[in-house]
């Protein structure tokens, strides 16, 4: 499957490349998964491991930073370099990881208690700043490493064992708030469909700036078939959205819906219908964040769920700014060492 | 330039008679808006020029700006010059410059008795004594007898000077400062040239504000000149300092400069990630604006990422440090902790400020050492240092860099409030002479796969065999779960975990190895040893001396590692019958010194926010060598 897309930049100046062909198996460590049989984690590896093997990456240039809970065990499983961290803070030696080598490429493995949570401040400013780092939110909806509480995206009312009679606060939605912290790659994808899991994850490597990817994964411990009412196989085509960019956005057997504006945010309107020339048309890049937004927040069940990349623009990363400002103040100015210890003024002891 | 100011340039060229005296301390205090702290360093300035030794302490609140009178809006800044070496700031001022009520009302029980006593009379009006709450006018009821007082009408003066430059009536007044300042370069035989000069590198483009604030220094100068002040007008001869190139340096400049020669000498790129926090803020800024340097500087959105930027730049082969004050340690404690367990060469200073909590942001302690050496989960020792003066931040930064990467550890270099903003004089360090640092994981670019284990150690120094991502074929991973010993693998085994505790203890320990003894001032052994640490060496060694002039006999050996302890320290502590460490912190030095040689050490301890004062601790050194 090859996603429709804004175009790319060559392959070659966004992604350093292995000199020879690389297949799956290149990128998987000889360290055994210890993740729960049946667990989501398992296809988003294969997908990872498949979609970097499509891209050709060179390992030795691949960098996985994980923070802390199940989906941050996941460079442990990469055949690259990779640091295991801390809770949140993945996303902060990340870019102070991308920053100091701008060769490398570096990807962020997070969940949503990890990064919505503890981590929610950093997620936020490494959006915000575009540094060129792709992240990976698994969004399972539920501590599991810890057993079971609820997470900052579980459904208000929902039982967990931390929440016996129901939580009592709101989620959070992680696409509204990459949109939010206007981040120039974001888009969703899910455990059970591999194809466009990895295509995704491809789009997401050749992305030049911060990509925000969330990924539903089921959790079948603590949180089974937690999205299973809108991805499984039987349902998926009337109740989820694949967004192509440069396509209109049509959903339902045979393409039959499609999603136009209403005066208070997304209708749903019947393809062959009066009003099927309103059907809105996928603009990835477009600058202001308004439409994506409003894709973000179609839920089931009123709405189809969308898929694929919402929101992709160009703009100077962060470390391109940093890079430019130390070549031209070399340019500018001198920077020789001595002269500076010697300061301002100095004065002579006989 | 005026006519007048050409006669008042240039120093001594007045016949009134001139007093000399070795050692002079002035303190300037005003409202944080009278401009004390630019005074304050133009009159440092001018003293370097001069030549004589000197040391300043500004002392500043944390509001930028107070209500305007009020005593908590005082701010001051204390220089102390002499003809000899000095190594504190002064005690008590012999003269204060009061800009206000609230000013006298802070300081003046600090003023030496019979002391001089400079006042801005036109700021005396009942709505300022009021604010300082002063209950009558103290100009006029006689509570200053028994100080010199020189009563100058600074603000109407300043503006008169003024007069014709047609400056709005706010601008006029603010010249006062130079006013003052000229009156006191005047009492001590300055020169005006060097703060002519700053005035027009700093207003050159505003020759308005440029030629008021010259006229002011000029009409104070001449104050003093005219003005009948008996027994106020004092030289200072020039110190003997050794020879050679000087400048002046602050403590958190001395960070900076040390951070870009570290990168320099050991070729690599500076990354530092910083939260703006009081009193280490300087360092980002001044980092901030030398990129010409290849400095990547990061801002970060708190102080968790500030650290965690800083320890993926040091994993990724840069130079990567983290700078903070003690509130920001306590947030950074398990980032640190995870640098502890992957072993990186991170670089962490802490200029310390007053606690707990908030605490005093702009004032001075020592209060961190227990801190940094125990304030994060599980058994976790890595190296720490502490710098002993403004010029001693670079010898120290470099030391912290040399020790990160030989050993692949986490350095903690600790200064203080004091030391980042006291200024001295400093002899220019000579690049040339500077050894360069090693960086070892150069030498592990053609390691083949088969050859390379992440946690084999290096058998001298126990440093793991750390290679930064980007070499084909040594692709690995680390992290905060507990490593195999030797493969750095996820492990839980009971035994791994007592080892790799044990090894990265010993690790920490080998250091002891690596940096110099401790020496000993005064007899190698007897009565009395005093052992100090941090930012109290200049009081220590003032305290020290004094007590010896009055005939005791005092050893005195100061600390610029804590940890590891320089490897004689058991031998020095256990061969004097008494141990006295002081410490502006109510003990912490004495706990790991009793802990670690079993040596009843007693301590003597302030904590106010205020350097130590070399006087009471000479009392305490003489107390206790009478015992």
């Amino acid at each position: 499957m090859v996603l429709q897309t804004p175009p790319l930049e060559p392959v070659e100046s966004i992604i350093p490349l292995a000199d020879e062909d690389l297949t799956r198996k290149d990128y998987a460590s000889d360290v055994d998964t210890r993740w729960c049989p049946g667990c989501g984690d398992y296809s988003i590896l294969a997908q990872m491991q498949r979609g970097l093997s499509n891209l050709n990456v060179a390992p030795e240039k691949m960098v996985f930073v994980s923070g802390i809970g199940c989906s941050s065990r996941f460079p442990y499983y990469m055949n690259t370099y990779g640091m295991h961290s801390i809770h949140g803070r993945a996303p902060t030696i990340a870019s102070g990881l991308k920053l100091s080598r701008p060769d490398l490429m570096v990807f962020v493995i997070t969940g949503d208690g990890d990064a919505l949570s503890i981590g929610g401040n950093h997620l936020l400013h490494v959006l915000r700043r575009n540094v060129d780092v792709k992240i990976f939110l698994f969004n399972n909806r539920i501590y599991g490493l810890t057993k079971g509480q609820y997470s900052p995206t579980s459904e208000l009312g929902k039982v967990t064992k931390s929440s016996p009679v129901g939580t009592t606060e709101r989620p959070l939605n992680p696409l509204s708030v990459a949109l939010a912290s206007e981040a120039t790659f974001v888009a969703r994808s899910f455990d059970t469909d591999p194809q466009h899991l990895t295509a995704t994850i491809e789009r997401a490597a050749r992305h030049h700036g911060a990509a925000f990817v969330e990924i539903l994964q089921n959790c079948n411990i603590f949180n089974d078939r937690a999205f299973a009412d809108y991805t499984d196989r039987n349902v998926r085509d009337e109740r989820l959205l694949y967004l192509e960019h440069g396509q209109p956005m049509l959903f339902g057997e045979n393409k039959n819906k499609g999603l136009a504006v209403s005066a208070t945010g997304l209708r749903v309107v019947d393809a062959g219908g009066p009003d099927a020339g309103l059907i809105l048309t996928h603009d990835a890049t477009r600058p202001a964040p308004d439409v994506h937004q409003l894709l973000a927040r179609c839920a089931y069940p009123e709405m189809p769920v969308p898929m694929g990349v919402i929101r992709q623009v160009t703009t100077p990363t962060y470390g391109d700014y940093l890079d430019s400002q130390i070549e031209v103040q070399k340019f500018k100015n001198r920077h020789d060492v001595t002269q500076l210890l010697r300061g301002r003024s100095t004065w002579q002891v006989e | 330039m005026t006519t007048t100011s050409t006669q008042a340039n240039g120093s001594g060229n007045t016949s009134a008679p001139i007093q000399e005296r070795d050692r002079v301390t002035v303190r300037f205090a005003g409202d944080s808006g009278d401009g004390m702290q630019l005074a304050g360093n133009r009159f440092a300035d001018a003293t370097a020029v001069f030549g004589n030794d000197f040391s300043t302490l500004p002392d500043f609140p944390a509001e930028i700006r107070a209500p305007a009178g009020s005593l908590a809006g005082v701010s001051s800044f204390q220089i102390s010059f002499s003809k000899h070496q000095i190594f504190t700031p002064g005690d008590e001022p012999d003269t204060l410059v009061a800009m206000n009520p609230a000013a006298l009302k802070s300081h003046l029980s600090a003023l030496t008795k019979g002391g001089l006593l400079v006042v801005n009379e036109d700021a005396f009006t009942s709505g300022n004594l009021k604010k300082a709450n002063y209950p009558s006018n103290p100009l006029s009821d006689g509570s200053l007898d028994g100080f010199r007082i020189i009563k100058a009408p600074i603000t109407t003066a300043a503006v008169a000077a003024v007069d014709d430059l047609g400056l709005s009536n706010q601008n006029a007044e603010r010249t006062k400062n130079f006013f003052a300042l000229g009156l006191v370069y005047w009492l001590y035989d300055r020169d005006l040239q060097p703060t002519l000069d700053w005035i027009e590198d700093r207003f050159g483009r505003l020759p308005n504000i440029a030629e008021a604030n010259r006229r002011a220094l000029f009409a104070g100068h001449a104050y003093g000149e005219t003005t009948e002040i008996a027994d106020a007008h004092v030289r200072v001869p020039p110190a003997v300092l050794n020879p050679g190139e000087y400048r002046t340096i602050t403590g958190n400049q001395a960070l900076v400069l040390g951070l870009i020669t570290a990168a320099h000498l050991t070729d690599l790129e500076l990354f530092y990630g910083s939260y703006p926090i009081t009193p280490a803020s300087d360092v980002l800024v001044e980092l901030a604006a030398l990129r010409e340097f290849g400095v990547r500087t990061f801002q970060a959105e708190d102080e968790i990422s500030a650290v965690g930027t800083a320890i993926g730049a040091a994993y990724g082969g840069a130079l990567g440090v983290t700078g903070t004050s003690g509130p920001g340690i306590a947030l950074k404690s398990e980032a640190i902790n995870l640098a502890v367990m992957t072993e990186l060469p991170l670089i962490v200073l802490d200029v310390q400020r007053s606690g707990p909590s908030t605490g005093m942001p702009t004032k001075t302690e020592q209060t961190d050492l227990l801190q940094v050496m125990f304030g994060r989960n599980g058994e976790s020792p890595l190296c720490v240092l502490a710098a002993k003066s403004p010029g001693d931040c670079f010898y120290m930064v470099l030391e912290a860099v040399r020790l990160a990467y030989q050993f692949v550890t986490p350095v903690v270099l600790l200064s203080d409030t004091y030391l980042a903003n006291t200024a001295e004089p400093w002899p220019v360090p000579d690049l040339s002479q500077l050894s360069p640092i090693d960086v070892p994981y150069r030498r592990l670019v053609n390691t083949s796969p088969e050859d390379y284990q992440p946690y084999e150690r290096d058998p001298d120094t126990l440093a793991r065999m750390f290679v930064p991502p980007g070499q084909p074929g040594l692709q690995h991973r680390i992290g905060g779960l507990e490593k195999s010993d030797i493969s750095g693998d996820v492990a839980y085994s009971p035994e791994n975990h007592q080892r790799m505790t044990d090894l990265r203890a010993e690790k920490i320990q080998r250091i002891a190895n690596f940096i110099p003894e401790v020496e000993i001032d005064g007899p190698e052994s007897g009565d009395l040893l005093v052992l100090s640490w941090g930012s109290t060496y200049g009081a220590v060694f003032t305290a020290v001396n004094d007590a010896r002039e009055a005939g005791h006999e005092v050893a005195h050996a100061h600390l610029q590692y804590l940890n590891p302890f320089p490897r004689n320290l058991g031998d020095v502590v256990s061969r004097y019958k008494k141990v006295l460490v002081p410490e502006a912190n109510t003990g912490q030095l004495r706990m790991l010194v009793r802990a670690n040689f079993l040596v009843d050490a007693k301590g003597y301890n302030e904590v106010t926010g205020q350097p130590l004062s070399a006087r009471l601790l000479t009392e305490a050194i003489k107390q206790l060598a009478d015992e």
